[in-house]
């Protein structure tokens, strides 16, 4: 008799921590704004917006993407990746102080958001390699 | 009871412990520099804008439509949708419904994307590099395939047409 209530009961905490508000979904509100940038975000000692934003998305066809769309005055890059599954990236680029480029990237795999700072750590790798310059915790 | 249980809840976990990214997802592969080969020419010009006209010309001409360009960045992105279905899938589905299988659900359509990325090489050379990928689905609205277009012969067909595309409107025919 227990048993079966634990296992009911145990059912239904799973099923019920899989439900989100919509408000919850839409504005990713449960993690951590700050946590998020710092896993997202790197510093790069380049003022060259054109040129960063162009390794970028040599980087993202290097690893398999096919970009979606491209902004020079906004600095943003978008990209897909399908092999089974279909991963989103968003890379954004903006001046920090005079010296350097602050990267950003964000991640949504299938119908996930990406928080893991593993991924992020492993794009930021490759873009280094291509870009020639060491990625600097941006906090 | 006690092994059913746990056998139950790992089921539970496995479920909603919901799919994440896979390792290799966001890693250099040992075969991106082949791929990266494949998928790009160079062009003795200096002129990134001609390449690019040429290659939304030629992207027309495979039947895409543009759905975004960037020429500061050297972008066109295009994408067309086309029917996936092939005789294989349709022979096997027949031959499960003739055996009594009920109807099997076989590739419908797809959409295919193209992305052109220019970047040029010292003062000389403009570098081409084109991707492809497709989603297909079936008849129940199902996708069935996501997946990166990775055959030699696609990219040596873009490159061979580009070239003449490329000849054709330096020359304004």
């Amino acid at each position: 008799m227990k048993t079966r209530f634990s296992l009911l009961f145990f059912a239904l905490v799973v099923f019920l921590a899989g439900c989100a508000t919509t408000q919850q979904r839409l504005l990713d509100s449960e993690s951590s704004q700050v946590q998020l940038r710092s896993i997202q975000t790197r510093a790069f000692d380049t003022t060259d917006k054109e040129k960063t934003l162009r390794t970028v998305m040599a980087t993202l066809q290097d690893l398999g993407f096919v970009l979606d769309k491209a902004d020079a005055t906004l600095g943003t890059v978008s990209a897909t990746k399908l092999k089974g599954y279909a991963l989103r990236m968003t890379v954004t680029i903006r001046p920090r102080g005079t010296t350097q480029l602050l990267v950003r990237a964000n991640a949504q795999y299938n119908v996930q958001p990406v928080t893991d700072p593993e991924p992020y750590q492993q794009f930021f790798a490759a873009l280094e390699k291509a870009m020639f310059l060491t990625a600097h915790q941006a906090d | 009871m006690k092994k059913m249980l746990s056998i139950f809840l790992v089921g539970i976990l496995l479920i909603a412990g919901c799919q994440t990214i896979p390792k290799d997802a966001l890693t250099l592969s040992p075969e991106s520099l082949a791929e990266r080969q494949m998928q790009t020419r160079k062009y003795e010009t200096k002129d990134e804008g001609k390449i690019l006209a040429a290659c939304a010309g030629l992207l027309q001409d495979m039947g895409f439509n543009i759905d975004e360009s960037e020429p500061n960045l050297g972008l066109i992105t295009a994408s067309k949708q086309r029917s996936a279905v092939n005789a294989g899938q349709i022979v096997a589905a027949v031959i499960v419904a003739a055996l009594g299988g009920g109807a099997m659900p076989v590739d419908k359509e797809q959409k295919m994307r193209a992305s052109v990325v220019t970047r040029p090489i010292g003062d000389q050379y403009i570098a081409v590099r084109v991707t492809f990928q497709r989603i297909v689905w079936n008849t129940q609205g199902q996708v069935t395939k996501s997946e990166s277009i990775s055959d030699p012969a696609v990219y040596q067909e873009f490159f061979d047409k580009l070239s003449k595309a490329i000849f054709l409107e330096g020359q304004e025919i």
